[in-house]
């Protein structure tokens, strides 16, 4: 097995008032892609730009291709990254962007010229070589922005939130592209964003970052079927969730009463003691909905709840309801099969859920 | 019967608008610029062939390529002044670059104040502050002697280098400005994009921010370098009689000779000169007026 690419030893980032990356350490496996989620403000960013030599860690160490990058300037590590905002070089043609860190290795001009045609080839940019930047489209700047990477045959390539100035369906058609353009390259992808749909799609492993710590780190499968903390299971896909506490145990099952007075059970991923303060989490597609109690699944206990609002949305929609007595909400996937297309606000429905599908934390 | 404000077409309204919103420009354009100008072209071609009597001919422009010392005059001054701008772009850059990328928030406003302050002071009594800095009896000789570098007090007064200096102190601000505008806009990335792409930092200025910081650095050159070539003031208090101006030489002509014809002449020259420079400036680096002039 390789070597990883990347390894970050209890690296830590303070700035004047607050810890920014708090003694984090992680490996990236070689030619895997690896993403960091987390909102806004949780040190995602900051742990980027160590990465790539912008800023110094306070203590710790990060090491790339098995060196340490302690002291290395960005421009003498093997790593490159693709900016936000890309910035593209506006007083160059597309070719020359390409070139430029050729040129900066003092490769010959015509060598630069073949290599960088041939990167902007096979992104599909034959033609485009001898255009302004601005003469190109958001998806084709995309592109020349992480050719002018690639084409230095980087350790690491870093990503930050590359795609956020995309709009949605250029979005989504990117970060297909960008999947390919990784598994075609192999090369070891570090990616950083807040949206849990491309750090989904994209990752091999992800890591959910809060506070400047990662909640979690694991699959994209893990964290969706087994979050380790109510942080993850929030963040990470949609959830519903039920403070309470814990007033019985059945097994690795318990059952929780909110202040006001609904009982539902789920999986204990942790132990929990009697009493204690418990938020469960519930996936809207975990959820079966019926019109009659002889519907449901008889082994699961059973909910009622009257629709509040139907929230079509294709292959996602979804109905939100209110449990009866709490009028708590609760968020349930329609099934596809448009049987419950009829839903109509006000309606009385049944619902139920499999509690081992349902997980459970000690409130933090 | 039709609303009597109907009658005045909405175009023609327009424009009368626009013409008189325009109209103290265009006049101060035509009665102090044009007019003069043309009269002062018309009085450069005539000679004097007796009292009151004058004939059109070019013996003024004759007389300034006959005579060594006139035209000496004319390309020292010319070559002095580029010089000036030069150093004055070398000294500005650093500045700038301070102020818009360096400083943050209120320390930009600050350094900018402090490049600011100098010019609130008249430019004749900021020049005299250097002479009593400089000249032989003043604080800087004496400053050299205490410290014993010099055995006895050296005149700093009436040098070219000191004419540099007077010169690049009074223009400093007009190049700062363009600069710090047009390095502002240089989007941070960008610089950090180059970094990380092996590019180290005498790469980067070269070809990301001056390629960026061009029609800045072109406008605040131009502007310096016609302040400086048309300056009378500092070259004439700091270099005295060895300054050989040519702003001096006209004023000579106007006003000791009494030779307004030889003077209009000289006048021509000089706005010729420095035409020729900018002219020349903007094509050695590739540059159009029009977009030098709207980025700043």
């Amino acid at each position: 097995m390789n070597p990883p690419d990347l390894v970050a030893d209890a690296v830590v980032k303070r700035f004047a008032d607050h810890v920014a990356v708090d003694s984090l350490s992680f490996s990236v496996e070689r030619g895997s892609f690896f993403s960091i989620l987390g909102p806004s403000g949780c040190g995602k960013t900051t742990l980027l730009r160590m990465i790539a030599g912008f800023i110094a860690p306070d203590g710790g160490d990060i090491a790339i291709g098995g060196n340490s990058m302690r002291g290395v300037a960005p421009n003498r590590r093997p790593v490159n990254m693709v900016f936000q905002q890309l910035a593209l070089f506006p007083m160059m043609s597309v070719g020359e962007n390409v070139a430029f860190g050729l040129a900066r290795r003092g490769v010959s001009r015509a060598e630069r010229v073949k290599r960088s045609n041939a990167m902007l080839e096979r992104m599909g940019l034959g033609n485009a070589a001898d255009k302004r930047v601005d003469e190109l489209s958001g998806g084709q700047r995309q592109r020349v922005a992480i050719a002018r990477s690639l084409v230095l045959e980087p350790t690491l390539l870093l990503l930050d939130e590359p795609l956020g100035a995309l709009d949605l369906k250029l979005r989504e058609h990117m970060k297909i592209e960008l999947k390919q353009l990784q598994a075609s390259f192999g090369t070891t992808f570090v990616y950083i964003t807040h949206d849990q749909s491309e750090a989904l799609v994209l990752s091999d492993r992800v890591g959910v970052m809060s506070h400047g710590r990662f909640e979690q780190l694991g699959t994209p499968q893990d964290l969706y079927y087994r979050p380790q903390t109510p942080f993850v299971a929030g963040f990470v896909g949609a959830n519903n969730r039920i403070a309470g506490r814990m007033t019985r145990a059945d097994g690795d099952i318990a059952e929780i009463t909110t202040a006001d007075g609904w009982v539902v059970r789920a999986l204990k991923t942790s132990p929990i003691g009697m009493g204690d303060a418990v938020e469960a989490f519930v996936r809207p597609e975990v959820a079966v909905l019926a019109r009659n109690e002889s519907d449901l699944p008889p082994q699961h206990p059973h909910h009622t709840g009257q629709v509040q609002s139907v929230l079509f949305d294709g292959a996602n929609s979804a109905v939100l309801l209110q449990e009866a007595r709490t009028h708590r909400e609760f968020r349930i996937a329609l099934p596809q099969t448009g049987q419950f297309s009829d839903l109509r606000p006000q309606e009385k429905v049944m619902f139920s859920f499999d509690p081992s599908r349902a997980v459970c934390f000690a409130a933090p | 019967m039709p609303h009597p404000r109907a009658a005045i077409d909405p175009r023609w309204h327009g424009r009368l608008t626009l013409g008189l919103l325009l109209a103290p420009a265009l006049l101060w354009l035509g009665a102090l610029i044009i007019l003069p100008h043309i009269d002062l072209a018309v009085l450069s071609l005539r000679e004097r062939i007796g009292p009151r009597q004058y004939a059109a001919s070019l013996a003024q422009y004759k007389i300034f390529f006959a005579e060594p010392l006139y035209w000496h005059v004319f390309l020292r001054t010319a070559v002095m002044s580029v010089l000036a701008t030069l150093l004055t772009l070398l000294l500005a850059f650093p500045i700038a670059w301070i102020i818009a990328k360096l400083a943050r928030g209120r320390a930009g406003s600050l350094l900018f104040i402090i490049c600011l302050i100098p010019f609130w002071v008249s430019e004749t009594v900021r020049t005299l502050g250097w002479m009593i800095l400089l000249r032989e009896s003043g604080v800087l000789p004496a400053l050299l002697v205490k410290l014993g570098i010099t055995a006895m007090p050296v005149e700093l007064l009436y040098r070219d280098a000191t004419i540099l200096v007077g010169l690049v102190y009074t223009s400093l601000l007009f190049m700062v400005v363009p600069l710090v505008s047009s390095l502002e806009s240089l989007d941070n990335s960008l610089i950090e994009a180059a970094y990380d792409l092996g590019a180290g930092g005498f790469s980067i200025l070269r070809s990301i921010v001056i390629p960026h910081a061009a029609p800045g650095i072109t406008a605040g050159c131009i502007v310096v370098f016609m302040l400086t070539l048309g300056n009378y003031l500092t070259p004439t208090l700091l270099g005295g009689k060895n300054s050989q101006w040519f702003t001096e030489q006209i004023y000579t002509q106007f006003i000791t000779r009494f030779n307004w014809e030889q003077g209009a002449a000289f006048g021509f020259l000089l706005l010729g000169l420095s035409t020729a420079l900018v002219i020349l400036g903007l094509a050695i680096t590739g540059q159009r007026f029009g977009d030098v002039m709207r980025r700043t």
